[in-house]
């Protein structure tokens, strides 16, 4: 633990009287365990799928237009997929715009937290902060407007399954408790701090036992361990797409996959055709 | 040359948006099923005849089978956020409003059975994700869906993960025939074609007549003999064309297009009788097997015919399974000229030509007809031509313009990548499945329309043997006369002036010729 945090905080499994579970200190505990385990979910879970999708072998050459000619081709325009969501925006720019400020807002958030869990805070960490502010706002605003769509608009609420509403509700119930501990009910955010580093060193700390804090760590904790088994994998996915990251090159090299390769093979002239 | 009455009015009208949402109609479309394969033609492809008695079992294991082996239908099916931009992209749903036509409820018939067995949630949570069981209803409506999707992927190029309908749809297809639910209209083409290598069931000695009295044709209109060779030994080109060019109109306008392209440049080719398709209805059916056979033909045809090039006709499909697909099924092709590609596009071929100024050209011939040019959906996004990208759009549009004096696009979010499906592509383009083709031209024969009000358009060209078909049965539907859809190479054939030919005004022109640009 890095100096400096451990000299502010007790923590209820070391030092000192030995082991007392209060019960601020089973909260602690639980906390902790389900961060360890949602990190570990999350990890081998989604390092699972994007080893299945690796692994599965496309054998035909299907990429879709406008589709590169060249791999650099295809980098761009993955690269355009990823921070402008090319695609989307000429599709549908009301989905894009939601998607773009939840997204993005979503990641100014993430950035302004590595804070939380870092010792010194990185010098560009500290120049995000601000910016995060006004990123919670966009965030909490995309997903608004996309939960919104999905309620008012027929043709996507026909497609719905309960799991897309909850899946907004809890990113929406994500960055309003963010939000809350913001501007309304401030937590101790220096003890919460410790507790997350305390967690990077395999060291339970007591975390504050603020409610609107322990639903916002509780929500990003399932938040962490439903994204392997849900749509979420849509982020590891994309990466995947055999329409979007072949490149369009098929009468140029010869596209072949294992199992095509061990077909039984075919006669190689008419006549033989003919007779078999 | 056309019904409609469109250039009597002073000033342009609106005539519709092509991409206007209907009201959703649920079950609009559930009673619009095309035929059920006879037992026979399921066998001929190697499926069973009927459907099975353990058939719930052999379908799922089927789709496990399909994830394993194809990396587009596994991630397709986990990676859908349901974000809704592909719900207006279809021209099944904006022509019938039947909601499973919806690009992404239309994956989720399969889906939700996938999430059933296939995945944590949805063993567990089913209500929660949507997941369902396999039963016979559910397959009775993939049945009846998968068999309304033209596989043309316009929902895939609208999809921010570039989910691809098409795959859905082929795999689909493949689980139904794997338990003995085939289509009629598919596989009786594909048992045809296996037995003589026409989707047409022409037979060789049929195919020879059909190709000479076209020759007489020719020599009739032009004074010169020019020839469409069968399986000439030792021709340099080996045409691969559709059987539609053989007999449908304008299908043969554009094969005699090409004829005369070959005579101009003065190669030698020729067509074969093994190999007188370029359509692969395996693709279709999503089953890579009966693709594989259907291309291996063509390998076969060129080896027995010892060609050095393979050459494309005007086919949407077949483009894309020979673009794209060739290669890998049936390559490699080491035994052909490597300084071509392989296979080329008659577009690319003329388009050569008449880059290099092999090509006399007459464009006041095509004066009759102010055109427009529909973007083939395989065409426009599942291969590509020419060694620009984009090349499928613009090479079509190159050579229209070098034939034509009057062409205009059509609305840009209607062409090019964007293009709506004819209709009738995919495995459709059969009469039980009428209603569904005439309601899924509406959005092209919408934009068509307003073409044909902002600039007079009278006449549409493309290069599919399935658009052509398609398009010369529901336009008059739109009231268009049968006749106004054209083959590209038809407008070739008008305008190109071969040697010797007797013409009184004999311009011959080239690519001095300023076209007219579109606006």
């Amino acid at each position: 633990m890095p100096a400096g945090v451990e000299a502010d905080f007790r923590s209820p499994f070391s030092g000192g009287g030995g082991l007392v579970l209060g019960r601020k200190n089973v909260i602690s505990a639980f906390y902790a365990g389900l961060f360890y385990i949602a990190s570990i979910l999350l990890v081998v879970g989604v390092g699972y799928k994007v080893f299945r999708y690796a692994r599965t072998p496309a054998p035909l050459k299907i990429p879709v237009s406008p589709a590169p000619r060249t791999r650099t081709g295809v980098v761009f325009r993955m690269v355009r997929e990823v921070v402008l969501f090319e695609s989307l925006f000429k599709s549908n720019k009301w989905i894009w715009v939601f998607g773009y400020l939840f997204h993005f807002g979503m990641l100014v958030v993430l950035l302004r937290h590595l804070r939380y869990f870092t010792q010194p805070v990185w010098w560009w960490v500290e120049i995000v902060q601000p910016f995060g502010i006004y990123a919670g706002f966009a965030m909490l605003a995309g997903l608004g407007g996309l939960l919104l769509r999905r309620i008012v608009q027929e043709r996507i609420r026909y497609i719905s399954s309960p799991s897309d509403y909850l899946m907004l509700i809890l990113l929406i119930g994500i960055a309003g408790t963010g939000m809350l501990m913001k501007y309304v009910e401030h937590t101790d955010i220096v003890q919460v701090k410790a507790y997350f580093i305390g967690l990077l060193n395999f060291q339970i700390l007591e975390i504050p036992s603020s409610p609107i804090l322990l639903i916002h760590v509780g929500s990003v904790a399932l938040l962490m361990i439903i994204f392997p088994v849900s749509k979420l994998m849509h982020a590891p996915g994309l990466f995947f797409a055999p329409s979007r990251t072949q490149v369009d090159n098929a009468r140029e090299f010869r596209h072949e996959v294992k199992w095509a390769r061990n077909l039984p093979p075919l006669p190689e002239d008419i006549e033989q055709k003919k007779e078999g | 040359m056309v019904a409609l009455d469109i250039n009597t009015g002073k000033s342009p009208k609106f005539v519709g948006d092509p991409h206007a949402v209907p009201k959703i109609e649920c079950g609009a479309m559930a009673d619009v099923k095309s035929f059920a394969a006879h037992p026979e033609h399921n066998e001929d492809l190697g499926f069973p005849g009927e459907l099975l008695d353990n058939w719930q079992e052999v379908a799922i294991a089927k789709i496990g089978e399909l994830a394993k082996k194809n990396r587009a239908f596994q991630v397709y099916l986990d990676t859908c956020v349901k974000c809704g931009a592909c719900t207006d992209k279809c021209h099944y749903f904006l022509g019938t409003g039947d909601p499973k036509n919806m690009p992404v409820a239309r994956q989720d018939l399969l889906r939700s059975v996938y999430r059933r067995y296939f995945t944590f949630a949805g063993k567990y949570f089913p209500w929660l994700v949507g997941a369902r069981d396999l039963t016979k209803e559910v397959l009775d409506e993939w049945y009846t869906y998968y068999h309304q999707c033209s596989q043309c992927r316009r929902c895939s190029v609208a999809c921010p993960y570039g989910i691809d309908t098409a795959e859905i749809s082929m795999a689909a297809r493949e689980v139904l025939d794997s338990v003995g639910v085939g289509q009629k209209y598919c596989n009786e083409i594909i048992a045809k074609l296996k037995k003589t290598g026409n989707n047409l069931g022409l037979n060789p000695k049929a195919l020879q007549a059909t190709l000479e009295d076209l020759e007489e044709d020719l020599e009739d209109e032009t004074g010169i003999p020019v020839k469409l060779p069968l399986d000439v030994k030792g021709a340099d080109i080996l045409l691969i064309t559709p059987s539609a060019d053989f007999f449908a109109e304008p299908h043969i306008d554009g094969l005699l297009g090409y004829a005369k392209v070959f005579h101009a440049a003065g190669v030698s080719w020729t067509i074969s009788s093994y190999a007188s398709e370029a359509a692969n209805f395996g693709m279709f059916i999503g089953s890579y097997e009966n693709m594989r056979e259907v291309s291996w033909r063509i390998r076969q045809a060129a080896k027995d015919l010892g060609v050095k090039r393979i050459v494309f006709g005007e086919c949407g499909h077949a483009w894309r399974v020979g673009y794209s697909f060739l290669n890998t099924l049936a390559g490699p092709f080491d035994f052909l000229d490597q300084n071509y590609p392989i296979p080329q596009h008659i577009m690319e071929f003329t388009a050569d030509a008449i880059d290099e100024g092999i090509l006399k050209i007459d464009k006041s011939k095509n004066d009759e007809y102010v055109m427009t040019y529909h973007d083939s959906c395989n065409v426009a996004r599942g291969s590509a031509m020419g060694r620009e990208e984009g090349g499928q759009f613009d090479l079509p549009r190159k050579v229209l313009k070098a034939v034509c004096n009057n062409y205009y696009d059509m609305e840009q979010d209607t062409i090019r990548e964007k293009t709506f499906c004819c209709g009738g592509g995919g495995g459709l383009l059969t009469d039980d499945l009428m209603d569904l083709r005439i309601k899924g031209a509406k959005p092209r024969m919408t934009a068509l329309q307003q073409v044909s009000e902002d600039h007079g358009v009278t006449h549409m060209a493309a290069i599919c043997a399935i658009c052509k078909t398609q398009f010369s049965k529901v336009m008059p539907k739109y009231g268009y006369q049968m006749d106004s859809i054209l083959s590209v190479h038809q407008l070739v054939a008008n305008a190109v002036i071969l040697d010797g030919e007797d013409n009184e005004d004999d311009t011959a022109s080239d690519a001095d010729n300023t076209s007219m640009e579109e606006k």
